[in-house]
């Protein structure tokens, strides 16, 4: 809908053909992706948008990682998924849909975890289960949340206040109350970032399984180029806009990377994986060399 | 015993070293005044002359005028033991006074709840209703709120009430600055929560803004009864009637000074009890990050 109207004013005659294809794209979403990006741009400043053309689709079931330089504007396009923020142009279309705003179909995990301090981790989860059923009995929302709580190991702590838990466990409170609703989808903003390594580590497993178990498809904004290997089935590499010779170059997918390691693999023997250190090079000149950092 | 109670055992004894001291003080400076000025060694026509002048040699050998530590000892027991009393307009018990102070704040502080704390929220959600209310806001704040008494007096026209529209206007800003203050300023990750939880407004209102905002509103709340308690005593003194307020007034008329400050004690109490009570509820609300 947002894009409509941002688009309508800009129509130009090559444009007109565009739009007229719409619906034949709409109508093959369902066969071509779960999740389809089209041709996203946000610009804060008009004559320079921060990422242009970013187009990408996720299939159900399917784990992508972002990964760039801070503000290339993974982050953007995370919000513009969620519905909490507007792209100037593009479309996002889930499940046939075009996504218009936040809704219980996405969930969201926080960089900064974003629990409620006033409630307990019971009381977290359960206002977002209340949220998605308001129908529900106490006791059948007490059920679910004692299941998703016990999901990331949290189970004494059930009644404690977040100021109460370490970050980690504030983390996977976050985890658990997102997986609780039983979106379509996930969206992790950095969900690690803000973690020391032992305990990053341990949780990304616990996603895993969690995701595996649950088919759930994900996406997620990463800095770390180990966890987007261990964790995705697909990795975007995306780049800054930057000023070249020949004028600005907004930011965009550079190069979409699919990840050839076995998907049962584990953190601890990731690095003893065939391809491993190939892929993980590769990951890190694009950073160093091509990702234009500022 | 812990450090922590150790220190507050210390700090108890000294208040009361630092009140016996006071007492000592006061004690020694009415004592004093008493002794010496007399007119022994002046001469009749000194002693007239004196009274010419517009000095009585003879009166001051009673003393300064101000009550001694009996005296004032005999005042709080005469009050203390007999708080309920009604003999007409101008002699009242001490509680019934209090009581009449209290419900004006009350009644006055409890509206400004009322209107302040809605209004607070609206403006705080809404960035073009804090930009058009702001001047508004910032003009009538600073009045101080006895300049309000006579056009309450004028347009209401009942001195009880008007005392209470007094109480009303000058707890209503702080409340409304706080209110709108802490509203505005709920973390953004808590609303993008709600947001992507579908949760509709009036939930979102109740669950997350106002406890987000909670302390920040109880701190208001407790500043406007501050400014209240302040206040009561000025406007009773105004309007007069009953009150504490207009209870120091109508002694100073008796020139009755042990029961000013009597009165005075009485006024300290309250206002810290009612701060205790602001500053425990502050407590429920308030949450560690």
């Amino acid at each position: 809908m947002w894009s409509d109207v941002a688009q309508r004013p800009a129509v130009s005659a090559p444009l007109a053909t565009d739009a007229t294809d719409t619906p034949y794209r709409k109508a093959s979403a369902v066969t071509q992706g779960f999740l389809q990006i089209d041709r996203l741009s946000k610009a804060f400043v008009p004559p320079k948008p921060v990422f242009a053309d970013v187009s990408f689709t996720l299939d159900k079931g399917e784990f992508v990682c972002i990964i760039g330089h801070s503000g290339c504007g993974k982050t953007t396009i995370l919000n513009v998924l969620a519905g909490l923020d507007t792209a100037t142009s593009g479309t996002v279309i889930m499940d046939g849909r075009e996504v218009a705003g936040p809704s219980l179909d996405r969930g969201v995990v926080f960089q900064s975890h974003a629990l409620m301090p006033w409630l307990t981790v019971r009381q977290n989860i359960a206002f977002a289960v209340k949220s998605r059923w308001p129908d529900w009995k106490k006791s059948q929302v007490d059920a679910h949340v004692e299941k998703f709580v016990a999901l990331v190991g949290l189970s004494p702590a059930i009644d404690k206040k977040p100021s109460q838990l370490s970050g980690g466990m504030k983390q996977r409170v976050g985890i658990a109350r997102a997986f609780s609703i039983q979106p379509k989808m996930l969206l992790l903003d950095e969900p690690f970032g803000a973690l020391d390594a032992l305990t990053r580590g341990t949780i990304q497993d616990e996603l895993m399984a969690i995701v595996r178990q649950t088919q759930q498809t994900v996406f997620m904004i990463t800095h770390d180029v180990d966890e987007a290997i261990l964790l995705a089935d697909r990795i975007l590499l995306m780049s800054n806009g930057n000023e070249t010779p020949e004028g600005y170059r907004p930011g965009g997918i550079a190069e979409v990377v699919v990840n050839p390691l076995p998907r049962e693999r584990t953190r601890t023997s990731l690095h003893h994986l065939d391809g491993y250190y190939a892929l993980r090079n590769h990951i890190v000149d694009f950073l160093v060399t091509r990702a234009k950092a500022h | 015993m812990t450090p922590a109670k150790n220190l507050n055992l210390r700090a108890g004894l000294l208040s009361v070293l630092i009140f016996l001291a006071l007492l000592g003080i006061w004690y020694i400076a009415t004592a004093s005044s008493g002794a010496g000025n007399s007119t022994a060694g002046m001469t009749a026509e000194q002693i007239e002359y004196a009274k010419m002048m517009g000095k009585d040699p003879g009166a001051s050998a009673k003393g300064s005028g101000f009550p001694t530590l009996a005296e004032m000892g005999r005042t709080v027991w005469g009050h203390v033991s007999n708080p309920v009393y009604d003999n007409g307009p101008n002699d009242k018990g001490i509680a019934i006074q209090l009581a009449h102070s209290l419900g004006r704040v009350a009644l006055g502080f409890g509206l400004a709840c009322l209107v302040a704390i809605p209004l607070g929220f609206v403006i705080g959600m809404s960035p073009l209703l804090r930009r058009a209310f702001d001047p508004f806001i910032q003009v009538l704040k600073p009045i101080s709120p006895l300049a309000w008494m006579p056009l309450a007096l004028y347009t209401i026209k009942d001195s009880s009430i008007s005392g209470i529209f007094v109480i009303f206007i000058c707890s209503v800003w702080p409340m409304l600055v706080n209110t709108a203050f802490g509203v505005a300023s709920v973390k953004r990750d808590w609303l993008n929560v709600s947001a992507t939880l579908e949760v509709n407004p009036l939930r979102k209102a109740f669950l997350v803004i106002l406890p987000a905002a909670a302390p920040t509103i109880l701190t208001g709340m407790r500043i406007s009864m501050g400014i209240a308690w302040l206040v009561i005593v000025a406007a009773e003194m105004l309007v007069g009637g009953t009150g504490i307020g207009y209870f120091v007034w109508n002694e100073w008329n008796n020139l009755s000074l042990t029961n000013v400050i009597f009165a005075i004690l009485v006024i300290g109490v309250v206002g810290m009890l009612l701060d205790l009570a602001f500053g425990q509820l502050q407590k429920v609300v308030t949450y560690v990050e």
